[in-house]
């Protein structure tokens, strides 16, 4: 890296090494907790298939697989324009990184559009649970599989809600305040660990929910 | 921003998508219980590469590392521990 730029120097810090390394330290405390917190959801879709596999395949059928590829892929191309905005960032291309945060924010943005046309999708069909016209599947245990899948893909939904939230007011920012870059780019760079981890989860998400069956 | 970083991260996007196809792909053929583990090794490598290059952790100090792998671990004693019960109850029924 040709402009490797670190953040002044604060009080309790021996030297800017050390400062880098604490930011990134906290936001992966932070990450630990979000990893557990959504490892507990992943435990339960585990057990939950193994205690019904039948109804696992029979309900993730009525999911929408091309589109949820689709929809993977949106959010694969974010994580790439986010991770250019990092390097924009620290090489000090305001304009660029701007430019690169307002494309994730609007990928983020799309991924959410595209859920919410599969959620109208399947309340017409009346696999919401409490919504819609009433439950369609006879096999035993698949309304516990859309449970799930309304709990797993809405806190998802939640956090990229939250990421749209930071990236764009990020850019935002950076707009209106010319003078922050290339000493802040550890905010960039701390927002886009906390975006890939919203990537990670979708990652696994995918094959869980809508791979189950042929 | 170097032209050689731009170019890494564009090609680990590359692998991504093609892993992507290939784990949609691979749902559509019947393997039996080795789709459970196409799909989720395939997830695995896809979440391997956006922690190693895209969160940096090629680059972190160890100590960060550390606080990374640390999720982790609470993660397999949660499934080792969660397992141990339901996954041996069929053969060693109560």
């Amino acid at each position: 890296m040709a402009t490797e730029a670190l953040p002044p120097l604060a009080e309790p810090f021996a030297d800017r090494r050390q400062q880098r390394t604490a930011d990134e330290l906290g936001i992966w405390l932070y990450m630990a907790t979000e990893i557990m917190m959504f490892g507990a959801l992943f435990l339960g879709l585990a057990l939950y298939r193994v205690t019904w596999p039948a109804a696992t395949a029979e309900a993730s059928r009525h999911l929408l697989k091309w589109i949820g590829a689709a929809n993977t892929a949106v959010l694969l191309t974010s994580s790439l324009t986010m991770a250019l905005a990092v390097l924009a960032a620290r090489a000090d291309r305001q304009g660029r990184c701007v430019l690169l945060l307002l494309a994730t924010a609007a990928l983020g943005l799309a991924f959410l559009g595209i859920k919410a046309y599969e959620y109208h999708d399947e309340y017409t069909q009346g696999l919401m649970p409490f919504a819609g016209p009433g439950f369609p599947l006879q096999e035993r245990g698949t309304e516990l599989f859309f449970d799930l899948y309304y709990l797993g893909t809405g806190l998802h939904a939640l956090h990229l809600a939250v990421g749209i939230v930071l990236v764009g007011g990020l850019a935002l920012r950076l707009l209106v305040d010319r003078a922050l870059l290339p000493d802040r780019a550890v905010t960039v760079a701390v927002i886009g660990i906390f975006w890939h981890l919203i990537d990670i989860v979708w990652i696994f998400l995918f094959p869980v929910l809508y791979l189950v069956a042929r | 921003m170097t032209r050689s970083e731009t170019f890494t991260f564009v090609a680990v996007y590359l692998a991504l998508l093609v892993l992507l196809a290939a784990t949609t792909a691979a749902s559509f053929v019947d393997l039996g219980v080795w789709n459970a583990v196409v799909n989720l090794g395939i997830a695995a490598l896809k979440a391997g590469l956006v922690a190693w290059f895209f969160m940096e952790l090629r680059r972190a100090a160890a100590l960060v590392r550390l606080a990374a792998v640390a999720g982790l671990f609470w993660l397999v004693l949660l499934f080792g521990l969660g397992f141990a019960d339901f996954l041996t109850r069929t053969r060693f029924p109560s």
